[in-house]
């Protein structure tokens, strides 16, 4: 009960349009940040899925019906690039920015202005890599992994793509900065290491992986672009580089990024499951210990992304054998999220709902993931639509519904109305049937010898490619529920408690609904 | 109520869905991976049926868990929560087991990835080269060098918008103009690479998947054990056309293997060519 939250909002922003523009552009308070974080993935990810739409339209049935195949790379790679760096990766932040102040007792981020910054380079960013569409041959069309030499036949598009992703690092990296020198110093007396909420744990590593990997992304696409510009031949075998040395480069940052992509989620997880559990976390200890293993993992397995390249023996052995191993600590997790619902008192209000068919379906796709790690039998499923399955498993009812299960779980915090929860359980229902629907008939796909990357295919791989699509149109729709659901609750609804929900733990809980402008301005102290 | 109307819905989309997918053209539900019909082949299915089974099983176990919890210990069931938050031995015991099926399942894979790195004593070695968009064989040994391009009638098929629907063509987006022709029960070597961007062969049949790098040379070999034509695709996004660059490879006898080389052979050039 020591909240000293003084709610000054009233009096702090003055009324008009132009004021109100400049509060969001110049806003330093984490809330505000937030929400401008939350709002823009939320559009991105509509775009995204936009794209998304065109692929599994045009996929719908063999033959080529609405656009041409060079349109339809630049689909895919442009639907990739902009929702993991223009969607997933931002809400994750938004709810970083929103919650750890709150969850450590602190007044707010220690690097405010740096904050800002770090929002403010994403629409300039994501600007930068849509208008690429209406360049000379287009956006870049060699898949969001841009390997060369066919990156390198990339027209106009390439500086500005690669321009934008520089942008979208930087503020990755500011914001990792901002997220371990705030947990790292700013957390209220007697909030020790190991008595944080897990949220702050999987972002506090989340962080500094993101320090680890960010700028390697940075240096390869430089490669890229001295490579097409400046004489060099990184890339090029006849100017004595190696085309693979890119993958290479590449994949140390991309296989920590997917790590990136999936620890916030499973910090949320770990939150929501013990409130709807009125139960505490299972083996809060080995839940540290295991996502940071995950993350040290994850740094020295990043050529199972490589095996059919023409690797050495004891290279595939090595990934194959760090690869497996990551199913152990991921394993522990799954377990103990169980544990905790093991004997507890459960209801299963919307962002449970989440939360438990995360548990299962993220599970299924750390089973494909199982499966691709065995080398001889990645020969089979590499580069075909099997690890687009896998992928998607782990992306969208892994991290995606862990951002919904979120989103509900602090809606009310955030806007001081409960949501409506019939309609969040259409969201959720409709969601989980669609999801499952786009792809799990991918699996079969990818096993029947359907590559990835193709906009037309072979008449035997019709009948699952229609389900898919089918699938997709139906999850997309299903998230304008999503967008209804905020809306409504940003405007009104029953009023908010400070707890909101029955077994809810944590300081976050302990402030008004919505949270007051300004929260902890003094420390509260912690038993 | 609610329950009973959103059955009846699902029901519904059900049986149309089924009725849909039963029309004639379009009857392939083809669900898991060949067994291909090279010896290695069968070994990456079995592989893939080893995994695929542990994980099902453990699935089912931690799924079970999930729904027993879900049922049993529901706050409107009257369930009271407890308290526990540690269990040392059930910790050890989950990490422990997994580790040991993993350890089990590692020992045959990497048997199988030593034999499947094992080019030597090859008796038939073809070069592959990979292009945008179209292979290039070169029989080096025998003189026999051709490009395998798709097939007419499908390059027809697939232009935007072209009204040829891909059912009337036979193995639309899988068939070409000169097949890769190779003898049966013949350990056969590929030397891979490319002339431009990265590609990949593969031919599920025979579990062969290798990237072609422009500037390098990757090897794969297989050895098959039935005659007939097995088809492929390129593997790696290559550009425009990534999806028209099939792979087409007729097994016969080895004589029919030698007729065709004879048929095929070109003159060697000399100097005064």
């Amino acid at each position: 009960m020591s909240t000293t939250a003084i709610d000054v909002h009233a009096g702090h922003h003055p009324k008009g349009v132009l004021p109100w523009i400049m509060r969001w552009i110049t806003t330093t308070n984490h809330k505000d940040i937030g929400t401008l974080y939350l709002t823009f993935a939320l559009l991105m990810f509509f775009i995204g899925g936009a794209m998304a739409m065109v692929i599994r339209l045009e996929l719908f049935q063999p033959g080529l019906q609405f656009v041409e195949p060079h349109f339809f790379n630049q689909m895919t790679t442009v639907h990739a690039l902009i929702m993991i760096f223009g969607g997933i990766m931002p809400a994750f932040a938004g709810f970083a920015n929103w919650l750890i102040p709150m969850m450590i007792g602190a007044p707010d981020m220690a690097l405010p202005r740096l904050n800002n910054w770090s929002f403010w380079l994403l629409p300039f960013a994501t600007t930068l890599l849509l208008m690429t569409f209406f360049l000379e041959g287009g956006a870049s069309a060699s898949g969001w992994t841009m390997y060369p030499p066919l990156s390198l036949q990339t027209g106009a598009a390439l500086p500005f793509s690669i321009f934008a992703i520089h942008l979208l690092g930087l503020s990755s990296i500011m914001a990792s900065i901002n997220i371990i020198v705030t947990v790292l110093n700013m957390r209220a007396p007697g909030m020790a290491l190991m008595k944080m909420p897990m949220f702050c744990w999987t972002w506090l590593i989340t962080a500094y992986l993101m320090l680890l990997a960010m700028p390697v992304l940075a240096g390869a696409v430089t490669m890229l672009l001295t490579d097409q510009f400046f004489g060099t031949s990184f890339f090029t075998a006849s100017g004595g580089g190696d085309p693979v040395m890119y993958q290479h480069i590449f994949w140390f940052f991309g296989h920590p990024e997917v790590y990136i992509i999936i620890l916030p989620a499973f910090g949320i997880i770990s939150q929501v499951i013990p409130t709807f559990s009125r139960k505490p976390l299972f083996g809060y200890a080995s839940m540290v210990y295991a996502t940071a293993a995950i993350a040290f993992l994850s740094l020295i397995v990043w050529a199972h992304h490589m095996f059919t390249v023409g690797m050495p023996l004891g290279g595939q052995l090595f990934f194959m054998l760090t690869t497996m191993i990551i199913a152990i600590p991921t394993g522990v997790k799954v377990f103990n999220w169980t544990a905790t619902m093991w004997r507890g008192s459960l209801t299963f209000e919307t962002p449970m709902l989440f939360a438990i068919a995360f548990l299962f379906l993220f599970t299924i796709g750390g089973f494909s993931g199982l499966m691709v790690a065995i080398v001889p039998a990645d020969f089979q499923y590499h580069d075909s639509y099997f690890v687009v399955a896998h992928s998607h498993y782990v992306l969208v009812p892994g991290a995606v519904f862990g951002a919904f299960a979120g989103a509900y779980y602090w809606l009310p915090k955030w806007t001081g109305h409960m949501y409506d929860e019939r309609l969040g359980k259409w969201h959720f229902w409709l969601s989980v049937i669609f999801v499952n629907l786009t792809f799990f008939p991918q699996h079969f796909l990818g096993l029947a010898g359907m590559p990835r990357r193709i906009p037309d295919y072979a008449v035997q791989f019709t009948n699952f490619n229609m389900m898919s699509s089918i699938g997709a149109i139906g999850f997309g729709l299903a998230q304008l529920i999503f967008v209804w659901v905020v809306i409504k609750a940003v405007r009104g609804g029953p009023k908010a408690t400070d707890q909101v929900w029955e077994g809810a733990e944590g300081l976050e809980w302990t402030v008004p609904s919505p949270a007051p402008h300004h929260t902890f301005e003094t420390p509260p102290v912690i038993k | 109520m609610q329950m009973n109307r959103k059955v009846g819905a699902c029901a519904a989309a059900l049986s149309v869905l089924t009725a849909f997918f039963s029309s004639p053209a379009w009857s392939d539900w083809q669900m898991n991976m060949p067994r291909g019909v090279t010896t290695i082949s069968r070994e990456v299915y079995g592989l893939h049926m080893m995994v695929l089974w542990v994980c099902v099983v453990i699935g089912i176990g931690v799924f079970l868990a999930m729904i027993v919890a879900i049922v049993r210990f529901r706050k409107d069931a009257g369930a009271q929560a407890a308290k526990f938050s540690h269990n040392t031995m059930a910790e050890v015991v989950w990490t422990s087991i997994p580790a040991i099926i993993l350890i089990a399942m590692a020992v045959p894979a990497a048997e199988t990835l030593v034999k499947m790195e094992d080019t030597t004593e090859s008796e038939l070695t073809i070069k592959v080269t990979g292009y945008q968009w179209l292979w290039h064989y070169d029989y080096i040994d025998d003189n026999v060098s051709f490009f395998s391009v798709l097939d007419r009638k499908s390059n027809e098929a697939r232009r935007l918008r072209s009204g040829i629907d891909p059912a009337t063509v036979e193995n639309y987006l899988l068939e070409v103009d000169n097949p890769l022709v190779v003898p049966v029960d013949t350990k056969v070597r590929l030397l891979i690479t490319s002339g431009d961007v990265l590609h990949a062969w593969w031919m599920p049949e025979f579990a062969v998947k290798k990237d072609a790098v422009p500037g390098y040379i990757n090897e794969a070999w297989f050895h098959a054990t039935e005659e007939g034509t097995f088809r492929g695709q390129c593997a790696e996004l290559c550009g425009r056309d990534h999806a028209y660059m099939p792979i087409v490879v007729n097994v016969v006898s080895r004589e029919a293997f030698d007729e065709w080389v004879a048929e095929n052979a070109r003159p060697t050039m000399t100097q005064a060519d």
